[in-house]
């Protein structure tokens, strides 16, 4: 089957030869060049640019930690350093109680805070989306009852239900990273069915029932597609809360015992007294990392906001 | 008649959420670990025969269906405020008398910053949005987004590590100075002395959030049409922003605050933990590490109806800010 309708090309991009595209090139050509014209955009984005170069540079830690690249983090191949020591050319973060370089507790916590950030967000934007999609789309008493449950996890303080779930499941990666994901989606389920109410009524999706589509095609084809760069933009701010999360339960001494994340290392140098010991670089450079990735994620998330909601642009 | 509805329907879903917010309470304690008695036995490593733990069983009313007559004892118990006895933290002691002596502690830190992050927040963001783009904006802006990105207790970390442990100016922490007896005049300022560090941390850590709110609302508002209307019926500058404006820009940021409770209420345990403030936060953090969990199912409680109360109160606000809500 061959469109024979004109495409009208974007400005600058090259024109593809409509007539000999097979309707999955033909999606796969506009798909990039709507990719294309977003990354355009994005570009011209001081803020966002910044925030994914910062991005880039802890990705690369965390990967680097991932293989292993942290230098030595337990006490017991650290007996020659100096304990407490304050940064120094031999340790730039100094050194903490037991003579651990400090650097090395950051790059090896660079991968787990990542990773917890990045699967909680995941579980998420999964979650939120199935709800919102099923209670924009179809309506009546499904949409009903979903959103008073939406409505009633949204006034759960989260972290209350964090500190009682942890207590009764105990703590490892995993049930953190659960913990986080259950308590963060009904802010992207409310948002989803929000701009599915929107999508469903427009022409198109007419067209296409009309045309005799089902619902699986209708929301695979038409409201996923329109309704995906919204989901992305809130999942990469949910990341950004995500990582706080974990370093909240963290701090509360809800971590796995058995990973370091930055939220670890400031509980544990908090809890030795690293206060009263003057032991700042101890505390200050994890929260740092902390401070700086959430701070990366959130400007991408603006700036992407900016690009998918044509409301706040005009401004 | 119409606000009478409004408050009715309003006052209804406040019991709706009690309810829901009340059965989630119940199957998450009594459901998802087992029970409360292999729960103790399993977290705290209590060494119980099997005789004596169906002993406690039967004595708790565990040996009952879990639903319905579990469910109610619980609703009734809830009804009547009782929240049980302390396990482990004060052995015996009613956990509703354990949130009562220390609750004063924390609503007065708490209403205290909020009400002072929500006024300079959104007093900056209708500044920072009505002059978009120029010094202060880009300034706010830009320390908004840090204050954003920190979570809670750094912030609380930095300042202690300033003024206390660097400047010496307010004590690590605490609700009064222990050895001293202070009364009258002087104990007031020992306690406003203990609550400066923590009152600051929590103003800080909400007010970027509050800025970038009502900034972006206030945006939105000001590409309306009536706005340009206002503009053109030549109404000056100052009434555009204070009449037509802020007045609309208000209604969807008093909602996303009242959101936002939850995560405050999240931020005071941690707070309340750096700062050691005897407040529930503390009492939270104590009941966690101590695994004691009817205080932890009271802690569970107390906040989620802070939480719903406070969303009660920005629907009535709501109402007071937009005739329009009552009308329809």
């Amino acid at each position: 089957m061959t469109t024979t309708e004109p495409i009208a090309p974007p400005t600058g991009a090259p024109v593809p030869d409509v007539g000999r595209l097979t309707p999955r090139q033909l999606r796969r050509a506009r798909r990039r060049r709507a990719f294309a014209r977003s990354w355009r955009q994005y570009r011209e984005n001081k803020m966002g640019m910044l925030g994914l170069g910062l991005l880039i540079v802890f990705i690369a830690v965390g990967i680097f930690s991932a293989f292993g690249g942290a230098g030595p983090t337990s006490p017991t191949e650290t007996l020659q350093n100096p304990t407490l020591a304050p940064p120094s050319l031999e340790f730039p973060m100094g050194t903490d109680r037991n003579g651990v370089s400090v650097l090395n507790l950051v790059i090896a916590g660079a991968w787990t805070s990542l990773l917890v950030g990045l699967m909680a967000s995941l579980i998420s934007m999964l979650l939120g989306t199935l709800v919102g999609m099923a209670a924009g789309y179809r309506g009546g008493l499904l949409d009903g009852s979903l959103m008073r449950v939406t409505d009633g996890f949204l006034v759960i303080p989260w972290l209350a239900l964090a500190i009682v779930l942890a207590a009764i499941l105990g703590q490892s990666l995993w049930i953190i990273i659960l913990i986080i994901g259950i308590t963060s989606w009904p802010g992207t389920a409310r948002l989803v069915r929000a701009q599915v109410l929107s999508v469903k009524e427009r022409t198109y999706v007419e067209r296409s029932k009309a045309l005799g589509g089902g619902n699986w095609h209708v929301v695979t084809r038409h409201v996923l597609p329109n309704v995906m760069p919204v989901i992305f933009a809130n999942t990469i701010l949910t990341v950004a809360i995500a990582i706080l999360s974990e370093s909240g339960l963290s701090f509360l001494g809800l971590g796995d015992p058995l990973h370091i994340t930055w939220g670890t290392v400031i509980d544990q140098a908090f809890g030795t007294g690293a206060i009263t010991l003057g032991a700042w670089w101890w505390l200050l450079f994890p929260s740092g990392c902390i401070v700086i990735v959430v701070l990366a994620f959130t400007m991408c998330g603006f700036a992407f906001d900016e690009i998918v909601n044509p409301r706040i642009r005009e401004r | 008649m119409g606000t009478q509805r409004y408050l009715l329907g309003k006052l209804g879903q406040v019991l709706l959420t009690l309810f829901f917010i009340l059965t989630f309470n119940f199957f998450l304690f009594r459901v998802l670990p087992g029970d409360p008695v292999s729960l103790l036995v399993r977290t705290t490593g209590a060494e119980l025969t099997p005789e004596q733990q169906d002993e406690l069983r039967a004595e708790l009313g565990l040996d009952q269906p879990i639903f319905p007559a579990q469910y109610l004892t619980f609703l009734g118990d809830m009804v009547t405020l009782d929240l049980g006895e302390s396990t482990i933290l004060q052995p015996g002691r009613s956990v509703l008398e354990m949130f009562t002596e220390r609750m004063g502690r924390s609503l007065i830190l708490l209403v205290a910053s909020t009400a002072a992050s929500v006024a300079l927040g959104m007093l900056m963001g209708i500044y920072g949005g009505w002059r978009r783009g120029k010094t202060f904006d880009n300034f706010s802006m830009g320390s908004s987004m840090v204050l954003y990105s920190m979570p809670e207790f750094v912030l609380g970390i930095i300042l202690l590590l300033i003024f206390s442990g660097w400047l010496g100016w307010f004590p690590t922490g605490g609700y009064t100075d222990p050895v001293a007896d202070y009364t009258g005049i002087a104990y007031v300022t020992d306690v406003i002395n203990h609550m400066a560090l923590p009152f600051m941390t929590l103003t800080l850590a909400y007010l970027g959030e509050y800025y970038l709110l009502m900034r972006s609302s206030l945006l939105d508002v000001m590409g309306e049409e009536f706005i340009t209307l206002a503009r053109a019926k030549g109404v000056r500058e100052k009434w555009v922003l204070r009449r037509h404006a802020v007045r609309n820009a208000l209604l969807p940021t008093v909602t996303l605050i009242a959101l936002s409770f939850g995560f405050v209420l999240g931020g005071a345990i941690t707070v309340e933990l750096v700062f050691t403030y005897p407040g529930v936060g503390l009492l939270s953090f104590q009941a966690l590490v101590d695994r004691d969990f009817p205080v932890l199912q009271g802690t569970f409680l107390f906040f989620s109806v802070g939480v719903m109360l406070a969303n009660f109160i920005a629907d009535l606000l709501y109402g007071y800010l937009d005739p329009r809500v009552r009308a329809s």
